[in-house]
C-alpha cells in the first residue's frame, strides 16, 4: 500500500491496518482514570463529528477554530475540519477576548469548539465582531445547562447529527477524504507575534506529513511509544509532534487530566518522548529545588552534592574531555542515590528523548537535566517552518548550539545581519490574507527569512544568538545579547522573567520579575510576612536574595557584560499585558515603551521609579496599579 | 434561584415552633420557618443569635426541647443524624471537621458511607458486590472532584491544604452524601476576597447544576444578598425577619438589631 499523501489517509490506514488497530492511538485522563482510545474508536469519533458538521453545513476551505487544553476531543475536531477539506485554527486557550476577537474574525471561522463553559463566555462576548461564526460547539457541558444561545451545541449532539447523517450518507466521508491532496490546507497556525498582530500561518498537508517524516527520520520514534500531549494546542509544534508524528508512525498521544495536575499525570504515565515549551522544564525544575529544600537535611545534602557531581560530570564532557575514574564512581553512586530516584519521581524514567523547543531554554537548565540522566534536546524551528528546522543528537546534546539542520531542510546564512534563511518542503504556503507579508518573508528563491541571527559553527551546528533585531552594543562596542543574559538570570529559581537592557549604554541593568512560588517560600521560612506578589517584591529582604543571586550571576559572565543595576517588578510579566507572548517570548520593542522610565532611571542614575502600569485581568477588563520601585546597585 | 419565578414550589425543610434551651438560656425561641425546595435560604443574625443551634436541630445533633422538623412532609424531630443523612441532609461545619490524615479523595470516600451496604469482611476482601459497590462510589466521588476542581489536590492529605480548600474540600464531602438539603455553616468565614468569590461559585453551581436546596448561614452580608432566594434574621433566639433580600435589608427591626436602634 502507497504511503497516504494526507493526514485524514494516514488515519484511515491505522484503522484499516492490523498492524496499528491493537495499538492504543489515545489516552485521556478523565475521572481519575485513563481511558484508552484505539484507532478504530479514534477514527469512528473523527467519523461522527466530522460527518456531524458536515450536516451542519461545514464544507471545504471553511475555517474550524479550536479553544482549550488538550483534550481528544479537540484534537478529533481538527481532524474533522481537514477531512472535510477545510483548516482548522487552533488558538491559545488562554487568550483574552480581545485577542480571540481578532483571530477569529482574520481566519473567518465558521465553527468554534471549545473545552468549557469559560471559552463559551469568552466567545459570546465577542459574538458581534465575528460574523462568519454559524456554531459554537463545547466539550464539556457543566454549567452550560441553563444557555439559551442558538449557536451552541454539545459535542454529543453534533456526533448523534452525525451518525444520523451516516445512515442517508454512506461512504460520505471516504468521498471527502479522497477530493483533498497533499497541497490541500490543513491548518492556519496563528504566530504569537513578537511585534505586531499575529499572523496566520498556513500548513498544507504536505508541510505536516514531510515535516514530521524528517523528525520520524532523525529521532527513534516508535509505534509502541507514548507521548504526552502538553504543548498548547495553538502552537504549530503541537499538530506536528503530538498529532503528525503520533498518526504517523501510529504511536499514542496521551492527554493530562487538568494543566495543575501534570506532574502527577507525568509520573503515572511515564511518557517516552516529550516535546515541552522552556517554561514547563523551567517549571519542573523550580519545583524540584523547591522540594529538596523542604526535605530532611540528609536528602538535601545528597542532593546538593549529587547535583553538584552532576554539573562538574557536564563541564567536563562539553569540554570533551575524558572523565577521570573518581569522578565516574561519584556519578554512579549518584545514579543510584539520587539521579534515578528523581527520574523515577518526574516519571521522565522511560522516557528516550525530551526536547525543548519554541524558545531559548537557559543552558544551566539545560546541562541540570542532562546531569541528572535526562536525554533533553533541543529542537529550533518556527510556526513558518512547521516547527522544525534543526535537532540535536543524544550525542551532540549541548545548551550552547539548536543542533545540525535536519536531512533535507536547507540553511544557509544571509551576509546581512547574519540572519538564518531556510529552505524546505515544510515552508509554509503563505500568511493567510497577507500577501505582501508573505513576499517580504520568502524571497524569490524560496528561502524563508526567520529573523533570527545566527551562524554554523566549525562542527556544522546552527547556533542562534537571538532575535536579529534585538542584538545591540555596548557603548564600548562590545556586542549585547539580551537573552544571554536573561537566560543567566532565569536560571535562579527565584527569577521567573528577566529583561536585560544594555544597547547604546555603557553598563547592562535588568528588570526582574521574582518567581511567587519560590521566593513566598523562602520568605515563609524566614517569617517574612507578605500578602501577595506586589508586597513580596516590594521588599528590602528580597532585594537584598536577589542581589545575592545577581553577585553569582556576575561571577560567569564577562566583566563588560555584568549586571550593574536592577530593579524588582511589582507584577509579573504577562501574556494578557502584551509585555511577552503566549508562548512567553518578550516583546521587546513594547516593553521597552513601556518601561521607558525605568530604563531613563537606570542609566539617569535615579535610585527609585515611579510607575504608573497598565493590568489587564484575565477576563480583560484593565486596570491601573501605582509602584514604587527601587533600584540596587549589583555587586 | 432558578425555583424562585416557579408558582407553589414544594416546601423541602418545615421547621415549626421550634424551641432549644440550654440550662437557663434560651437559645431558639419558638422559630418556625419554610424552606422551598431547590432554593438558597440564608439565615443571619448577630453573634449568639442562635443560627448554628437551629442547623444543629436540622441535621439531627440536637433535639429540639419543642416543635417539630419536617423533611419532604415527613417528620424527622426524632430521627438520629445518621437516618437524616440517609433521608438526604449533608452539612459543613463552621470550624473545619475533615480527617487531616486522610487524602481528599479518602474524605469524599467517607462522605459516601451512608450510601455502602457492604459488611466488613466483603469490604475487606474486596471481592464481588463490595468490589462493584466501591467502582459506583469512586466514581460519583470522581464526579464531584472534577465538579469542585480538586483534581490536582485527590492524593494530598486534608490537614496540608490550605484554609480555603479545606472549606472547599469539606463542602465535597458533603456532596458525596448526594444531599437533597445542604447546611452551610459560614463557609465562606476567615476567607479572603478572592476564595470567597470561588465559594460562591460552587454554591450557586451546586444549586444549579444538581437542584440542591441549600440553607447558608453566613456573616458576609453581600454574599448573602447577592445569592439568596430568601432570608431569615434570628435575634436572640427568635425570628425576627423573613423574606426576600430587598425586604429584609429594608426591614426597620433588621436594622435595629444590627446597627443599633435609630433614635432621633
Amino acid at each position: 500500500m502507497a504511503e497516504p499523501s494526507t493526514i485524514p489517509g494516514y488515519l484511515l490506514r491505522n484503522a484499516a491496518d492490523p498492524n496499528f488497530s491493537d495499538q492504543p492511538a489515545m489516552r485521556e485522563k478523565s475521572f481519575g482514570i485513563w481511558e484508552t482510545y484505539d484507532w478504530q474508536s479514534y477514527v469512528e469519533n473523527v467519523r461522527s463529528f466530522s460527518l456531524g458538521l458536515a450536516d451542519l453545513g461545514f464544507a471545504a476551505d471553511d475555517k474550524l477554530a479550536v479553544i482549550g487544553n488538550n483534550r481528544p476531543r479537540l484534537y478529533w475536531a481538527q481532524l474533522s475540519a481537514m477531512c472535510l477539506g477545510g483548516q482548522s485554527v487552533p488558538v491559545y486557550q488562554d487568550a483574552i477576548a480581545s485577542e480571540l476577537s481578532y483571530v477569529l474574525a482574520h481566519s473567518e471561522a465558521s465553527v468554534i469548539v471549545v473545552e468549557d463553559q469559560e471559552q463559551v463566555d469568552k466567545v459570546l462576548s465577542i459574538r458581534d465582531e465575528l460574523p462568519n461564526l454559524k456554531w459554537l460547539i463545547y466539550d464539556y457541558s457543566r454549567g452550560l445547562a441553563s444557555y439559551d444561545v442558538d449557536i451552541l451545541k454539545s459535542y454529543e449532539e453534533v456526533q448523534t447529527l452525525g451518525r444520523a447523517f451516516a445512515e442517508g450518507n454512506p461512504n460520505y466521508l471516504e468521498n471527502e477524504i479522497a477530493k483533498i491532496s497533499a497541497d490541500s490546507f490543513a491548518l492556519i497556525a496563528y504566530t504569537s507575534g513578537t511585534t505586531g498582530q499575529p499572523k496566520g500561518v498556513i500548513l498544507s498537508h504536505e508541510n505536516l506529513i514531510e515535516t514530521a517524516r524528517i523528525f520520524i527520520a532523525a529521532e527513534d520514534v516508535r509505534k509502541t511509544d507514548d507521548f504526552l500531549s502538553y504543548l498548547p494546542m495553538a502552537w504549530v509544534g503541537d499538530a506536528l509532534y503530538g498529532l503528525c508524528v503520533s498518526i504517523m508512525v501510529g504511536a499514542s498521544c496521551n492527554c493530562p487530566e487538568e494543566p495543575e495536575t501534570i506532574q502527577r499525570d507525568l509520573r503515572e504515565l511515564g511518557p517516552t518522548g516529550i516535546v515541552a515549551a522552556p517554561r514547563v522544564w523551567e517549571g519542573i525544575l523550580s519545583s524540584l529545588q523547591v522540594r529538596a529544600e523542604d526535605s530532611t537535611p540528609l536528602k538535601k545534602l545528597a542532593f546538593n552534592y549529587f547535583r553538584g557531581v552532576a554539573d562538574a560530570v557536564e563541564q567536563t564532557k562539553l569540554e570533551g574531555k575524558p572523565l577521570p575514574l573518581f569522578l565516574k564512581i561519584k556519578q554512579q553512586i549518584g545514579e543510584f542515590m539520587v539521579y534515578g530516584p528523581v527520574r523515577d519521581q518526574l516519571g521522565l524514567r522511560r522516557a528516550r528523548w525530551c526536547y525543548t523547543g519554541g524558545a531559548p531554554l537557559g543552558p544551566d537548565t539545560f546541562r541540570f537535566f542532562r546531569g541528572f540522566g535526562i536525554n533533553l534536546k533541543q529542537v529550533y524551528g518556527m510556526t513558518e517552518s512547521t516547527g522544525l528546522v534543526s535537532l540535536q543528537t543524544s550525542e551532540t546534546a549541548n545548551p550552547d548550539t539548536v543542533g545540525e539542520p535536519c536531512q533535507g531542510i536547507d540553511v544557509s546564512i544571509a551576509k546581512e545581519r547574519s540572519e538564518v534563511l531556510i529552505r524546505s518542503k515544510g515552508i509554509f504556503k503563505g500568511y493567510y490574507k497577507q500577501d505582501d507579508k508573505t513576499r517580504e518573508a520568502i524571497d524569490a528563491e524560496g528561502w524563508f527569512h526567520t529573523g533570527d541571527a545566527g551562524m554554523i559553527d566549525e562542527r556544522g551546528h546552527l547556533v542562534i544568538v537571538d532575535r536579529a533585531k534585538d542584538v545591540g552594543k555596548l557603548s564600548d562596542g562590545t556586542v549585547f545579547a539580551p537573552q544571554f543574559i536573561e537566560l543567566k538570570l532565569k536560571y535562579s529559581p527565584y527569577i521567573n522573567e528577566a529583561v536585560a537592557f544594555g544597547d547604546g549604554q555603557a553598563f547592562v541593568s535588568t528588570m526582574i520579575a521574582i518567581d511567587l512560588e519560590a521566593v513566598g517560600k523562602w520568605a515563609e521560612k524566614g517569617r517574612l510576612p507578605y500578602t501577595n506578589y506586589m508586597d513580596l517584591a516590594q521588599k528590602s529582604e528580597v532585594r537584598a536574595l536577589i542581589a545575592e543571586e545577581i553577585r553569582q550571576i556576575n561571577l560567569g559572565l564577562p566583566e563588560v557584560q555584568r549586571i550593574k543595576r536592577f530593579l524588582l517588578l511589582t507584577k509579573d510579566l504577562d501574556a494578557d499585558d502584551n509585555e511577552v507572548t503566549r508562548t512567553r517570548k518578550l516583546r521587546r520593542a513594547y516593553i521597552m515603551e513601556k518601561y521607558a522610565p525605568v530604563l531613563n532611571a537606570f542609566y539617569g542614575g535615579g535610585t527609585a521609579v515611579e510607575l504608573k502600569l497598565d493590568v489587564t485581568f484575565e477576563d480583560g477588563s484593565r486596570s491601573q496599579i501605582d509602584s514604587h520601585l527601587v533600584i540596587e546597585e549589583a555587586a | 434561584m432558578s425555583a424562585q419565578s416557579e408558582e407553589s414550589a414544594r416546601t423541602k425543610l418545615k421547621i415549626d415552633q421550634v424551641s432549644k434551651n440550654f440550662g437557663g438560656v434560651k437559645a431558639v425561641t419558638q422559630v418556625s420557618l419554610d424552606v422551598p425546595e431547590g432554593t438558597i435560604f440564608s439565615i443571619i443574625g448577630p453573634n449568639g443569635a442562635g443560627k448554628t443551634t437551629l442547623l444543629n436541630m436540622v441535621s439531627g445533633f440536637y433535639h429540639p426541647d419543642e416543635g417539630s422538623i419536617l423533611l419532604d412532609s415527613q417528620d424527622v424531630t426524632r430521627r438520629k443524624p445518621n437516618e437524616r443523612a440517609r433521608l438526604g441532609i449533608a452539612r459543613t461545619f463552621q470550624n473545619i471537621a475533615l480527617f487531616q490524615g486522610l487524602s481528599v479523595l479518602e474524605n469524599l470516600m467517607l462522605g459516601r458511607h451512608v450510601h455502602m451496604t457492604s459488611g466488613v469482611l466483603a469490604s475487606f476482601l474486596y471481592w464481588g458486590p463490595a468490589q462493584r459497590e466501591e467502582v459506583v462510589h469512586r466514581r460519583r466521588v470522581e464526579e464531584i472532584i472534577d465538579f469542585l476542581k480538586l483534581a490536582d489536590l485527590r492524593q494530598q492529605p486534608a490537614g496540608e491544604l490550605a484554609y480555603g480548600l479545606r472549606k472547599r474540600v469539606e463542602l465535597g464531602r458533603a456532596l458525596a452524601v448526594d444531599p437533597t438539603l445542604l447546611l452551610l455553616d459560614e463557609p465562606m468565614a476567615g476567607m479572603n476576597q478572592e476564595e470567597k468569590e470561588e465559594m460562591v461559585r460552587y454554591v450557586l453551581d451546586v444549586n444549579e447544576e444538581f437542584g440542591t436546596t441549600i440553607v447558608l448561614i453566613e456573616h458576609d452580608m453581600g454574599v448573602v444578598m447577592d445569592i439568596s432566594d430568601y432570608v431569615a434574621v434570628l435575634d436572640q433566639g427568635e425570628k425576627i425577619a423573613e423574606g426576600v433580600p430587598d425586604a429584609v435589608r429594608a426591614d426597620p427591626t433588621v436594622i435595629e438589631a444590627y446597627l443599633g436602634a435609630d433614635h432621633e
